[in-house]
């Protein structure tokens, strides 16, 4: 972006680039938070190292009037914390915009540029000034660019006091100590600035129905909700802190009040490998089981992936997607497993996969996971990434039907089995491609042998062509009957003649909506099918088939999502073009405008890469 | 695994235990083994303890990986739910499915190769994490089912039926289980029932991890001169270190032992296992010393045999965890699910 053009009230992205493990997480959550709580639409993205303390560390905070939430990369204000990176930093402002930086050190004549506004803040000094003790010193910097930024921006004061009060209720010498820094700073930015700046806030009303939230909490909760007893796990980032949040909601709302036990087991396992065997032994028993991990949690548990799918054994797994291959870039964003999800494990596998694009999403589809892998007998999937999993959502409130009943699929009870002549676990009774499941314990004639090893559909072992070839052959019905009961994928017709088809998926979702909005503008109308769930049905099919071009956005180098409809549906492969981004951060507008501009003419669109 | 069915005769005058059981209904389908396989004589171990323990089949988890000793859980107790699982990850399925239901009794059969080799990693964290089953490992030294190589457990010097002499050192299952702080920790002999069985039935009373290392060869590919885990080389090297009996919950404690020779350890069910010292100043319940003491008996080339230490059961997977005493699974929906009202107040924090 060339000009300010666009920018100005409640529309406008900012950055604060700081240095990791300095406590400006709490700095960056309350100013997001306060944004929100003035009514403003506001999307947070934290850029975070693979670190515990010392590298840069950014957060990324969008306002959008209209309700835009994908990531904007066009940075009006850069809250430059970090002389470490200042370079780049500096350099990511766009033309016309601002630069807060600490001048206690002045800044180099090499970082200078004509092109913005320097906005100097003796940070450090003043906290020197002003506090005791090194730790609290730093601490209260970056409490103080919150300060400085209320000024600049106009963020409502009493809304900020409100929101450390509520923080320290119990600790009022470090409420007077946060308020004392927000407001130094905010007094500093008034007394020397022209405030607010021209990119500044309004309060509106516009989020009071919803709240903000990550998705690996949602998808706990979610988990929580469905009713799940075992969790197991390997830590790995991105997806440790959906195990975090899954124990902390079960000490809340699991503990027996009596006796003061838990009504639920979580195992920190030795390694991915074994957090799967445990979700397929929980699930034996009958439990709701599930595993939290990321690619190279999949790659390793696609041993036991392969087990569950062959011996039908219900499970489900959150795998929030990190940059791969190999171990690639820890904590950033990608959509790279969707090929290995779908068909993880040697053999012939066939998983069914669900694609959330938001935290309300993560909730509902944990749900929903848990269900389909009851019913269906088999490894469920819910694919997050890191965008979704770890940043902060507006999201509409979750909501609940306490009519619910979790769907327990084919299971027989002890009167059931009391009255059967003789119990078969892989026998097709009525023609559904699901065969009736016992659970252990519950009658003698409950029991079988689950195996890994080739069975015939009474369960016995068998090396034999045609018994092997029944049984595997009901298996694959039965996947493909779930594309009918997995989330069905949300389409969004043009008003107008579409002059080409969008298909995307998970958390593309938000910046293709906002350019699909753009394109509307120029007069171009794109209709757009979101996946929701694999296997895919019928209404995917039917949307690629009515359009002569479709273009697949998503966040992975090698289209996978694109493959993936080429080999599961009959849309010819000439009619799909890819657009992809895969460096690691999540999707904005601009990459799928310039993706289009390849092939669409389009009036031109400055974007930034 | 492969399995031949068998049938279902049996004598009317066949005894039968508390629930009205005959040891045949304790059994599984007929064994794909080889004759003689020292497996089989576990299998049949196996079936005498549930037997005589009156154990009811439908309550038994029988858990296996791969491999020969893998096969196993199909020729034993056809009523019990059999898991045969995927290589070296039994000790997952099984913490799993206690950590779901902890009303079960938990078998895993495992050997040699399964927990040794590819396992060896889920069999150390069982027993740290001290999953309440009976972990028992057919040990013969060699993978059969892809035809004689040698496993982790082969003595240095032992030579394979192709005349190849192994150099690499043996893992010792007892004395990884014993380092790791495993509170029942026994080796047998496949052929030597009179020993096994107690010790099955005594490793069932027991709390937590149970471990029994069992010497069962293979007749096909490790029975000859040069191998020491044959038959011949077992029997002549065994160095019983403790006589175990042991003495169920419900059954009157009559004889008592003389002083110093015999020392009774109640398990957690109430049984009680009286175990005769045959090694002079062994002290079973000393893990340092038997730690001390096995190493001294392996350097002679002799395998040491017998419960070889029990202790305090200490915290199981379950204590870790403080879980309810209620199975998991037995849980109500109801009792699980927090409602509507709990998520709107939640929510209110998300603001």
């Amino acid at each position: 972006m060339a000009d300010h053009s666009g920018y100005g009230v409640n529309d406008f992205a900012f950055k604060i680039a700081t240095v990791n493990g300095t406590g400006s997480a709490s700095a960056n959550g309350l100013l997001l938070q306060a944004l929100f709580r003035m009514g403003i639409p506001v999307t947070g993205k934290n850029v975070f190292p693979s670190n515990i303390q010392g590298l840069p560390t950014w957060y990324e905070i969008r306002v959008n009037k209209d309700g835009y939430t994908a990531r904007s990369p066009d940075f009006h204000l850069v809250v430059a914390m970090n002389p470490q990176s200042y370079a780049r930093d500096i350099q990511e402002v766009v033309s016309g915009g601002w630069i807060l930086y600490d001048n206690t050190r002045e800044l180099d004549e090499e970082f200078r540029r004509d092109d913005v506004t320097f906005l100097g803040v003796p940070l450090a000094e003043m906290c020197v000034e002003h506090f005791e003790g090194s730790r609290i010193r730093i601490l209260m910097k970056n409490i103080m660019y919150v300060g400085v930024l209320a000024g600049l921006l106009d963020i409502d004061m009493a809304v900020i006091k409100g929101m450390l009060e509520e923080k320290f209720s119990a600790k009022q010498h470090l409420m007077d100590a946060n308020f004392k820094a927000i407001e130094i700073g905010c007094n500093y930015a008034k007394k020397h600035f022209k405030c607010p700046l021209p990119i500044r806030l309004e309060p509106m009303d516009e989020t009071k129905n919803c709240v903000m939230v990550t998705g690996n909490t949602a998808a706990a909760l979610g988990c929580v909700y469905a009713g799940a007893t075992v969790g197991a796990w390997y830590p790995i980032t991105p997806s440790t802190s959906l195990m975090d949040a899954f124990g902390e909601f079960c000490a809340r709302f699991r503990v027996d009040p009596e006796t003061g036990k838990n009504n639920f087991c979580i195992i920190q396992a030795e390694d991915e490998l074994a957090a799967a065997g445990m979700v397929i032994g929980a699930s034996w028993m009958g439990a709701r089981a599930f595993t939290p991990t990321s690619g190279p949690g999949i790659s390793l548990m696609s041993e036991f992936i392969g087990l569950a799918y062959y011996a039908e054994v219900p499970s489900v797994f959150f795998d929030v997607q990190r940059t791969g291959p190999s171990t690639g870039m820890p904590t950033r964003t990608q959509q790279g497993d969707i090929m290995l999800c779908a068909y993880a494990s040697h053999g012939d596998t066939k998983h069914l996969v669900l694609f959330p694009a938001n935290p309300k999403e993560c909730f509902e589809f944990a749900i929903a996971a848990f269900d389909l892998a009851e019913r269906f007998q088999t490894p469920t999937f819910v694919m997050l990434d890191l965008d979704i999993g770890m940043n902060d959502w507006m999201i509409p409130k979750l909501e609940w039907d306490d009519n619910y009943v979790p769907d327990r699929g084919k299971v027989l009870s002890a009167a059931e089995l009391e009255g059967m002549e003789k119990f078969y676990r892989y026998l097709d009774v009525d023609g559904d491609h699901i065969a009736h499941r016992t659970l252990p314990g519950v009658h003698p004639k409950g029991a079988f042998f689950t195996r890994g090893s080739g069975h015939d559909k009474y369960g016995r072992y068998t090396e034999g062509s045609s018994e092997y070839i029944e049984v595997v052959d009901r298996l694959l019905k039965k996947v493909d009957s779930a594309a009918y009961h997995v989330p069905a994928p949300e389409v969004f017709q043009s008003k107008g003649q579409a002059s080409f088809g969008l298909v995307s998926l998970g958390g593309c979702h938000w910046a293709v909506l906002e350019a699909r909005d753009e394109l509307a503008a120029m007069g171009i109308n794109a209709d757009y099918l979101r996946v929701r769930g694999f296997p895919f049905n019928q209404a995917v099919d039917d949307f690629l088939a009515s359009h002569d071009q479709i273009f697949v956005i998503e966040q992975n180098r090698d289209a996978q999502l694109l493959r993936l409809l080429v080999m599961e549906t009959d849309c010819p492969k000439q009619k799909l073009r890819s657009i992809t981004y895969y460096g690691g951060q999540p999707l904005s507008k601009g990459h799928v405008l310039n993706g289009l501009a390849e092939y669409v003419e389009l009036v031109p669109v400055e974007v930034a890469s | 695994m492969s399995y031949i069915a068998k049938p279902s005769a049996r004598h009317p005058k066949m005894p039968v235990n508390a629930l009205g059981l005959t040891a045949r209904d304790y059994e599984g389908s007929m064994s794909t083994l080889c004759a003689g396989c020292g497996h089989d004589s576990v299998t049949a171990a196996l079936v005498q303890t549930f037997f005589e323990l009156d154990v009811q089949p439908h309550l038994v988890g029988k858990l296996s990986g791969i491999g020969c000793s893998s096969k196993t859980p199909a020729y034993f107790m056809s009523e019990a739910h059999g898991f045969n699982s995927v290589h070296g990850r039994m000790p997952a399925i099984a913490a799993g499915a206690n950590a779901a239901n902890r009303d079960l009794l938990y078998v895993g059969i495992s050997g040699d190769g399964d927990s040794l080799s590819i396992g060896l990693g889920q069999f150390c964290h069982a027993v740290r994490r001290n999953v309440d089953m009976v972990y028992v490992l057919e040990n013969n030294g060699v993978y059969g089912l892809t035809k004689g190589q040698f496993s982790a457990s082969a003595d240095v010097g032992s030579r394979s039926k192709t005349g190849e002499v192994n150099g690499q050192g043996p893992i010792d299952p007892v004395n990884v289980a014993l380092t790791l702080g495993a509170t029942f920790v026994a080796r047998s002999f496949s052929g030597d029932k009179q020993q096994l069985v107690p010790i099955l039935k005594a490793a069932f009373s027991h709390k937590g991890f149970a471990f029994v290392d069992v010497i069962s060869p293979c007749v096909t590919f490790n029975d000859h001169k040069g191998s020491t885990k044959s038959y011949a080389h077992t029997r002549s090297h065994m160095h019983e270190v403790i006589e175990t009996d042991f003495v169920p919950l419900r059954a009157e404690i009559k004889t008592e032992y003389a002083e110093g020779s015999a020392r009774a350890v109640r398990m957690h069910d109430g049984s009680v296992i009286r175990l005769r010292k045959v090694a002079e100043g062994y002290d079973p319940t000393d893990r340092a010393a038997v730690i001390e003491y096995l190493g001294s008996v392996a350097r002679r080339g002799e395998i040491s045999t017998g419960l070889l230490y029990v202790g305090e059961a200490g915290l199981d997977m379950h204590d870790h965890a403080n879980t309810t005493d209620t199975a998991l699974v037995n849980l109500g929906y109801e009792t699980l699910c927090p409602g509507s009202q709990t998520l709107a107040d939640l929510q209110k924090e998300w603001r």
